[in-house]
């Protein structure tokens, strides 16, 4: 600790470069926190997935429906616990760019799948009372100003209803909110006795079915059962873990992570090569009183700890403000992105992973100049 | 060995490399220095002075020969404990201050000290000590910049003696400075000399700054030609 005012006072010897050496690191972090929300967000439900879950679509495709009838015949295979279906319904509030999923699906069962999802007991009530009823997340409930009583008109791009109008109402009966990080608290549910009998097509057909196995270890013997059910039927279907599905849902548009290590190691590398500079220049300058600090009794390794300590408490310093800062852009942008990513956040493995990053950008950075601090010969460095 | 002998060389030898060619820089030198001594190393550029001072005050080591300070065999030391025995034991002033720009002269002075176990407040008043020894207590905050050259040379004189050592090791330290600078950090380190019981090594091309030294040796071509007394 005697040492932090002189590593400090080091470090503030040439003020515009650490400054612009500091604003490169902090700048990087930003970066790298930024895209790691955008990757949470594009992988979103990966983390949540509960890993007891599958998803079972239609073989061909998740926009090929699926028939009702298969709730019997899926909750009757061996291990199953719980079955429940959604349909996309696609439709738009105000404006398209008002964007949040609606599903009609079945309450009771709906709710018993996912228990992550918090909806005090007399909204459920409520819910199973009102057939035109809907429950919405926390997030999508603040972002359009709704509150419990209010009727909610949303325009069918997919379902129109047997009158020929698109223009669907529902009533918000109940607010959900979540424990769990991570969950996605912009969509809106209704019911689906209400949607299949008010639908013009498509009578007893549903988007895609969710299955709740009693041992998660069996989920693929499970979902592998499901598939040889209904293999060679008009309806084909494809099971598979909710994580393995979200998974795949997300590598629709790329592999992310893939794209965001290349970018991030892009910008790590340029920055490794700036802080580097800095260092080696910063040691370069002051061979002289390295030399001195020798001859009056610092050791080698003191020397080299000290050199090492300045680029480490640059980078972390730095880093650590850009991850800071980072996090509280995502914050602030969470709810006006609420239409593209419905769950975005920091994730805490990625600050974490930063932190550590800081670290070694520090350590990196600051090792040849630290090491040949250390190798510095006294008489050598005094005679400069 | 005599307990009045503070530094004993015997038979140091000093060689460097330059590209093919090996120059014999110290040759068989053997010397002894009484504890309390003011000694001035005098002679021409090239003589040796410089890395002989280097070779007592334990930043360089000898080819052959032996070197002890104070009972202390310093040429077998491995790189710690040599770092560990001049913290202890040297205090060295330079030619040009060497003080660390960053730092004022309080700082600059608290550096060694750094390496002891002194609590922040004891670190501060041993500088302040030392500062006051070299008549610098109204100039503590200020920054090498802001200090004349005989002033920043008070100031690496105060951070050679802020940890007390035994032997103060001179190199050239009026040499960046005017006459009457120059007097002043002659007049100290005669002071500390006989004040304050430090010996002192002071290698110098100026015959009027050797005129403060208790004894004088001459070297020539890594050996000790001359030796004079006042």
């Amino acid at each position: 600790m005697k040492y932090l005012s002189f590593i400090f006072t080091n470090l503030g010897r040439k003020k515009i470069r650490s400054s612009l050496t500091f604003l490169s690191i902090m700048i990087a972090f930003i970066l790298y926190g930024l895209l790691g929300a955008v990757q949470a967000a594009l992988s979103q439900g990966v983390d949540v997935a509960g890993a007891d879950r599958l998803v079972v679509r239609h073989k061909v495709s998740i926009i090929q429906l699926l028939p009702i009838s298969y709730t019997q015949r899926i909750s009757q295979i061996e291990g199953v616990d719980l079955v429940t279906h959604f349909v996309w319904f696609g439709g738009i509030y105000q404006d398209p760019k008002n964007f949040f999923p609606q599903m009609p699906v079945e309450p009771e069962s709906f709710l018993d799948m996912y228990p992550e999802f918090t909806l005090p007991a007399n909204q459920v009530e409520k819910w199973k009372e009102t057939r035109t009823g809907a429950i919405v997340g926390r997030k999508s409930a603040d972002r359009f100003g709704w509150k419990i009583g209010d009727r909610v008109p949303i325009q069918a791009t997919i379902w129109p209803k047997v009158d020929g109008s698109r223009n669907w109402e529902f009533d918000v009966v109940g607010i959900y909110d979540s424990d769990k990080k991570g969950t996605d608290l912009t969509q809106f549910f209704f019911r689906y006795d209400y949607f299949d009998e008010t639908r013009s097509r498509g009578s007893g057909l549903i988007g895609w079915y969710v299955v709740r196995v009693g041992d998660p270890d069996r989920a693929v013997e499970v979902a592998s059962t499901i598939d040889e059910t209904f293999a060679n039927s008009p309806y084909e279907t494809k099971a598979e873990t909710e994580g393995a599905f979200v998974q795949a849902f997300a590598k629709q548009m790329g592999n992310i992570t893939a794209i965001v290590i290349a970018i991030m190691g892009a910008v790590f590398f340029t920055i490794l090569l700036v802080a580097g500079n800095t260092m080696g220049q910063s040691v370069r300058e002051r061979i002289v009183e390295l030399g001195v600090m020798k001859a009056i009794g610092f050791t080698d390794k003191k020397v080299l700890a000290i050199v090492l300590s300045e680029s480490i408490t640059l980078s972390t310093l730095a880093g650590g403000l850009g991850l800071l800062l980072s996090w509280i852009l995502v914050q602030g942008m969470s709810d006006s992105l609420s239409g593209i990513f419905p769950v975005f956040y920091l994730p805490s493995s990625s600050i974490v992973w930063g932190a550590g990053f800081t670290l070694l950008l520090g350590f990196i950075a600051g090792a040849i100049p630290a090491f040949q601090a250390k190798q510095l010969r006294i008489a050598d460095a005094l005679r400069r | 060995m005599n307990s009045d002998v503070l530094v004993q060389a015997k038979s140091v030898e000093r060689t460097f490399r330059r590209g093919s060619e090996t120059i014999q820089v110290l040759d068989a030198l053997d010397l002894q220095i009484k504890r309390g001594e003011f000694l001035a190393l005098m002679g021409p550029s090239g003589s040796g002075k410089s890395t002989l001072l280097n070779l007592i005050g334990g930043l360089d080591r000898p080819n052959n020969g032996t070197i002890s300070v104070d009972g202390e065999q310093i040429d077998q030391m491995n790189e710690s404990k040599l770092a560990a025995w001049r913290a202890r034991h040297v205090g060295f002033v330079f030619q040009f201050y060497n003080l660390i720009p960053v730092l004022n002269a309080q700082r600059n002075v608290e550096l060694p000290l750094l390496l002891t176990n002194l609590s922040k407040t004891e670190r501060r008043k041993q500088a302040e000590l030392a500062l006051e020894i070299v008549g610098l207590s109204h100039r503590i905050k200020h920054f090498p910049r802001t200090l004349s050259g005989g002033e920043q040379q008070r100031v690496g004189i105060a951070r050679a003696i802020a940890s007390d050592p035994t032997l103060l090791l001179c190199d050239e330290p009026t040499g960046d400075l005017d006459r009457k600078s120059g007097d002043e950090i002659l007049e100290l380190l005669t002071a500390l000399n006989q004040d304050h019981g430090k010996t002192i090594i002071m290698v110098t091309h100026d015959a009027h700054a050797a005129t403060c030294a208790t004894r004088t040796l001459y070297m020539d071509e890594g050996k000790l030609t001359a030796e004079m007394k006042p």
